[in-house]
């Protein structure tokens, strides 16, 4: 079997799964035959305002994963994964590590087909105007 | 001279201010909208339209069948715009902030120039005012690139020797920042409650390293309380209007007329106003570094 990896934010299989994809702390990068692992912290994605999925994609794609188990992956970071060839597994924020690559192991998880997060980062308006009638259009005949 | 009309909090009344100015000011005068993510200036000032045109940023596009998957397009990218994923090159459109780095040091030819929509500038006349306004794509996440489209456009439309007023975004980032880094001047509007000193704080923090002269505009004077006057004393910065919170001015804006012009009172206060600002920039004998 393939490398998997796990987001988490120490490197030990007793560590609970990091809901955060591409926040996440780090990776534990686990061999599911010998459950022997390695930790890949995620520092360069944490610093990023936006593509912290895009670059946790990258981060993990290098290190040799096949599959990631996770919490919530956003549709930026969901496209990378699945162009790296990437199986994503969701929705495992309440197990430990151990328990999330034993669940991926006796094939007793669903995988992935969409996104379970929306797109985020990057700010956004601090206070709309309270004129604004221009947004989204409907600004007579100016639009 | 050129004046933005910025402010920390948002519906504070920057447009309703810039909209008065640009009706009383003095002189020949272009007025430009830079809240491109939701411009309104032109709801008050009902400019007759002369022109638009789409803005696009140039960004990349991947030729899989050259990529040797170097990984030089994504080391020099800062914004995970282009990824090598597996045996993949992948760009992310949308994370591009279009700086051609990727194109430059690709040396393969397997990033192309391609473009993306930022919005459009639409541009015309508000009575004798040239006017300009951008309007982001829905769906853009990026001001800036846009906005300096737009006052790269002003040129075509305005003689450069007549005064400006931008109606900017509202906040301290980047948008706010790029809309207030032209101007000699930067008008804050503010209102007395909390909410408006605190973001008022965020605003002389943001701009005071541009080093540019700025002055406070009190809307809705007479609610709250006085903590915005506090902090003016304090940074040293002058209130240059009090303009009261009076139905008839909300009755001029929710009919979408200049308050200026619709509300006696309020024209006085911002004649006063315009007199204040062309004072500030009245360039001291020591810098006409301005001009």
């Amino acid at each position: 079997m393939s490398k998997i990896a796990i987001s988490c934010d120490e490197p030990s299989l007793d560590a609970q799964v990091d809901p955060r994809f591409g926040r996440a702390a780090g990776f534990l990068i686990v061999d599911p035959d010998t459950m022997t692992f390695t930790y890949q912290e995620n520092g360069q994605a944490q610093a990023m305002a936006r593509g912290a999925g895009i670059q946790a994609a990258e981060t993990i794609i290098r290190a040799g994963a096949r599959a990631v188990l996770t919490g919530y992956v956003g549709p930026k970071a969901f496209q990378a994964l699945s162009a790296g060839g990437v199986q994503i597994v969701q929705d495992l924020a309440n197990l430990t590590v151990r328990q999330a690559v034993e669940r991926y192991k006796a094939g007793d998880i669903a995988l992935a087909q969409e996104p379970n997060s929306q797109a985020h980062g990057g700010g956004g308006r601090p206070g709309a105007g309270m004129g604004g009638g221009g947004r989204g259009g409907g600004g007579g005949r100016w639009r | 001279m050129k004046i933005a009309v910025a402010s920390g909090k948002g519906g504070t009344g920057k447009t309703t201010v810039a909209a008065s100015l640009i009706h009383v000011w003095p002189d020949p005068v272009a007025a430009m909208d830079l809240d491109v993510e939701a411009p309104n200036l032109h709801l008050f000032l009902h400019p007759e339209e002369i022109g638009r045109c789409r803005a696009f940023m140039e960004i990349p596009e991947p030729d899989e069948s050259r990529c040797t998957f170097c990984r030089k397009c994504s080391d020099i990218c800062q914004f995970a715009a282009v990824k090598v994923l597996g045996e993949v090159l992948m760009v992310f459109p949308e994370m591009c902030h279009g700086c051609g780095g990727c194109l430059a040091v690709c040396p393969e030819g397997a990033l192309r120039p391609g473009k993306r929509e930022l919005g459009e500038i639409i541009w015309g006349t508000a009575g004798a005012a040239p006017f300009i306004m951008g309007r982001s794509r829905i769906g853009e996440a990026m001001s800036p690139p846009l906005m300096r489209q737009v006052k790269a456009h002003l040129s075509r439309i305005a003689p450069p020797q007549i005064d400006l007023i931008i109606d900017a975004p509202p906040g301290v980032s980047c948008p706010a920042v790029n809309a207030v880094m032209d101007a000699d001047v930067i008008v804050l509007v503010t209102e007395p409650t909390p909410f408006g000193a605190f973001d008022l704080g965020l605003a002389f923090k943001a701009f005071a390293p541009l080093g540019k002269p700025m002055g406070v505009v009190v809307n809705r004077a007479g609610i709250g309380e006085d903590a915005v006057y506090r902090l003016c004393e304090r940074q040293k910065i002058a209130v240059l209007a009090e303009i009261p919170y009076d139905r008839a001015i909300a009755e001029a804006y929710a009919e979408g007329r200049v308050v200026a012009d619709a509300v006696p009172a309020v024209r006085g206060i911002v004649e006063a106003l315009a007199r204040q600002l062309q004072a500030m920039d009245r360039p001291a004998p020591k810098e006409v570094l301005h001009g």
